[in-house]
C-alpha cells in the first residue's frame, strides 16, 4: 500500500518535471523573441545617434562645443551656431506648456469630475478631433486668423497693460514667438487633456468618498483627487511637451524664421525643427548640410534629456507611494 | 423628546415592540426615516421605509446581498447625491431636520454625518495628516496645539494611539488592513459628528482586527448614535442594540437586537436569521 504511494508520487512527480521542461522551452524561447524585439528599440536608437553623429563629423570637429553657444547662423559666410534655435526651440516650447497645462487640466478635472454624462463625451470627442487636424492646417489658421488678430488686437493691448516686462515690448508683427506658442499649446492641448483626464479617472472613487464623508466641499474633493494623480499628470504633461519639441510645420509657418534671441514674445524666433525642414533643400555644400545635422543631433539630445528628467520625476513620486502601497 | 424610541414597523406585523434595554431608559430619536422609496433610474431599489432610529444606540441592518441595506445607509448622509439618476422619495430627518429640504447644507450635513466604508480609504498622506484632514478643511481648530491634540484625542477614541504614536508623520499605507480601517474610525471621529454610518467595516478584515473593531463600536455608542451595514449576522447581534431586517429593497422587522434573534415576528426574519436563505 504504501509502496504503491510511492510509486505514484514518483510518476506525477516525473510526469511534473517532463511537463515542466517543455513548458521551459516554450518559455525560454518567448522571453528571447520578445527580448529581441525590446534590444531592436535600444538599437535604433543608438544607430540613429550615431548615424547623426557620423554625418555631421565636420560641423562637430570644426565648431566644437562654440556650436552650442554660437549666436550667428550665417550659411553664407560659413559662421553657424546653433544657441538661438536652441532658445527658441525651448522658450516656445515652454510657453506652450503655460497656457496649455491650466487649460488641458481645467478640461481634464471638468470631464472627469464634474460633467454630466452626455457633456463628458461631447467635450471629449471635440478634444480628440483637435488632435486629428493635420498640423499645416493649424499653420494656416495661424497665418490668416491667429497672427492678425495678435498684431491688431491682442499684442497691443499686452504692450499696453504689460508694456514694463520685457517680455511684452517692441513693434506687434503677428508673426513671431507669441503667435507659435499659441499653436504649440493648442497642439498639445489634446494630448495633455486626454492623458489627464485618464489618469483622473483612474483615481479610486474612494478616495472622493472618503474626502466628501468628512465635509470637503467638490474643490477640496478634486484637490484631494489631483494630489493622488500626480505622478500621472507629470507623465502627461511631459508628453505634451516632448510633442512641443518636436513639433515643426505649424510652427515654421507663424514663429517667423529668424534666427534671432530676443526677450520680446512679439518678435520673430527660429526653432531647431523649422530651420531643419526650411533650409535642408537649399542646403548648398558639405558643412552647412552638416551643421543642420549637428543641429538635429541637439534636437535629439534635448528630446532624450526632457524623457529621462521627466521619467525620473514621475518615478521619484510614484516609487514613494508604490512603496507605501505594498501592505 | 420622547422617553421611548418609536419604532416603525411594517404594518403586517402582529406583535408589536415596546421592549428597551431597562437599563438606560432615556431615547431621543436621532434618525427618522419617513416613507422613503429610492429609485435608480427606472429601477426602484427601496420601497416605502420608515424607522426611527434611537440616539447613541447601534442600529444594525442586516439583509441579504442586494437588499438596499447600504443605499439606505448611503442615504443618511446623502451620499447618493453622487450616483447620476439616483431619485428619492420620501423623508429623512435628523434631530427632526429634514435633510434633503431645499437649501441643504450637504457640507454641513457630512460633517454631523460620518461614514465608514466596507474597504478602509486612507489618503496618501501621513497618519497624522489623514485624521487631520477633516479638521483641516472643516477649519475646526485654530492653532497647531489644538490640532495635535485632537488627532490625539481621535486616534485614542479609535483604540489606535498606542500603535502609531511614534511613527505619526509615516504614511498611512504602511498600516496593516485593520489599524487603516481604524485610522479611516479617527479621521471620521476627529470632526466629532453625531452620527456615524459603517457600511460593513469589518467585512475585509481578519477575525481579531474585526474584533477591535467591534469593540469599538460598541464603546462609540456611549457618545455617537451609530449605524452599521452587515453581512455577518453574529456581529450584528454582538454590537447593536436595535436590528432592521431588510430583504428585496423592503423593510421586513425591525426591533430590539435580542428579540430579533430570539424571537423574530416575521418568519422570514426567522428563516434568514438561521440560515435558511440568503
Amino acid at each position: 500500500m504504501s509502496s504503491l504511494a510511492l510509486r505514484d508520487n514518483e510518476q506525477s512527480g516525473l510526469m511534473a518535471r517532463w511537463s515542466r521542461s517543455r513548458h521551459r522551452w516554450s518559455d525560454v524561447l518567448f522571453r528571447r523573441l520578445t527580448a529581441c524585439f525590446a534590444l531592436s528599440i535600444l538599437i535604433l536608437l543608438v544607430w540613429m545617434l550615431i548615424t547623426l553623429a557620423l554625418n555631421a563629423r565636420q560641423a562637430l570637429a570644426r565648431f566644437g562645443w562654440g556650436f552650442l553657444w554660437g549666436r550667428t547662423w550665417d550659411p553664407v559666410r560659413e559662421q553657424f551656431g546653433a544657441l538661438p534655435f536652441v532658445y527658441g526651440t525651448i522658450v516656445s516650447s515652454t510657453l506652450a506648456l503655460c497656457i496649455a497645462v491650466p487649460l488641458s487640466l481645467g478640461v481634464a478635472i471638468f470631464l472627469s469630475e464634474h460633467a454630466p454624462r452626455g457633456w463628458e463625451n461631447v467635450v471629449a470627442f471635440l478634444v480628440d478631433t483637435l488632435a486629428a487636424i493635420p498640423s499645416v492646417i493649424y499653420g494656416l489658421w495661424g497665418i490668416f486668423i491667429l497672427s492678425p488678430a495678435l498684431r491688431n488686437y491682442i499684442e497691443p493691448w499686452l504692450a499696453s497693460t504689460f508694456g514694463f516686462l520685457p517680455l511684452f515690448q517692441g513693434p506687434p508683427y503677428g508673426i513671431g514667438m507669441l503667435a507659435g506658442g499659441i499653436i504649440l499649446a493648442i497642439m498639445v492641448l489634446p494630448i495633455i487633456t486626454a492623458v489627464s483626464r485618464d489618469v483622473l479617472q483612474a483615481v479610486p472613487n474612494t478616495q472622493r468618498e472618503a474626502a466628501l464623508s468628512l465635509g470637503a466641499t467638490r474643490w477640496e474633493t478634486t484637490r484631494v483627487v489631483l494630489a493622488h494623480a500626480r505622478a500621472g499628470l507629470t507623465g502627461a504633461v511631459i508628453l505634451g511637451l516632448g510633442r512641443a519639441i518636436g513639433e515643426t510645420m505649424a510652427v515654421t509657418m507663424v514663429i517667423g524664421n529668424r534666427p534671432e534671441i530676443s526677450y520680446s514674445l512679439f518678435d520673430p524666433s527660429y526653432t531647431i525643427a523649422s530651420v531643419i525642414a526650411n533650409e535642408f533643400n537649399e542646403a548648398t555644400y558639405e558643412l552647412y548640410v552638416q551643421a543642420l545635422i549637428e543641429l538635429g543631433l541637439i534636437l535629439f539630445l534635448v528630446t532624450l534629456i526632457v524623457n529621462a528628467v521627466a521619467r525620473l520625476l514621475v518615478w521619484s513620486v510614484t516609487r514613494r507611494t508604490r512603496e507605501v502601497q505594498r501592505v | 423628546m420622547m422617553t421611548k424610541a418609536k419604532l416603525a414597523m411594517p404594518v403586517n406585523l402582529l406583535e408589536k415592540s415596546t421592549a428597551e434595554p431597562m437599563k438606560r431608559p432615556a431615547l431621543d430619536s436621532k434618525v427618522t426615516i419617513e416613507q422613503l422609496n429610492f429609485f435608480y433610474g427606472p429601477v426602484q431599489v427601496l420601497f416605502d421605509i420608515s424607522l426611527t432610529m434611537p440616539s447613541r444606540r447601534v442600529t444594525a441592518f442586516i439583509g441579504p446581498s442586494g437588499c438596499g441595506k447600504s443605499t439606505l445607509l448611503r442615504t443618511l448622509n446623502r451620499m447618493n447625491d453622487i450616483i447620476p439618476h439616483a431619485r428619492l422619495q420620501g423623508r429623512v430627518k435628523i434631530d427632526g431636520t429634514d435633510i434633503y429640504q431645499t437649501g441643504m447644507d450637504v457640507v454641513r450635513l457630512r460633517q454631523r454625518v460620518g461614514m465608514i466604508f466596507q474597504k478602509s480609504n486612507p489618503f496618501p498622506r501621513s497618519i497624522f495628516e489623514n485624521v487631520a484632514y477633516g479638521l483641516r478643511i472643516n477649519q475646526l481648530v485654530r492653532s497647531r496645539r489644538e490640532l495635535d491634540e485632537r488627532v490625539e484625542q481621535a486616534l485614542q477614541q479609535a483604540a489606535l494611539w498606542d500603535e502609531v504614536k511614534d511613527r505619526l508623520k509615516e504614511s498611512a499605507f504602511g498600516l496593516s488592513g485593520g489599524q487603516q480601517q481604524r485610522l479611516c474610525i479617527a479621521r471620521a471621529l476627529a470632526i466629532r459628528p453625531d452620527v456615524i454610518l459603517m457600511d460593513e467595516p469589518a467585512s475585509a478584515l481578519d477575525p481579531i482586527a474585526t474584533q477591535k473593531i467591534e469593540e469599538l463600536i460598541v464603546r462609540l455608542k456611549e457618545e455617537y448614535t451609530v449605524v452599521i451595514v452587515t453581512h455577518n449576522m453574529q456581529q450584528a447581534a454582538r454590537v447593536s442594540d436595535h436590528t432592521a431586517f431588510f430583504w428585496m429593497g423592503r423593510l421586513i422587522e425591525f426591533d430590539p437586537t435580542e428579540k430579533m434573534f430570539t424571537k423574530p415576528a416575521h418568519q422570514m426574519t426567522e428563516d434568514y436569521i438561521t440560515g435558511r436563505f440568503g
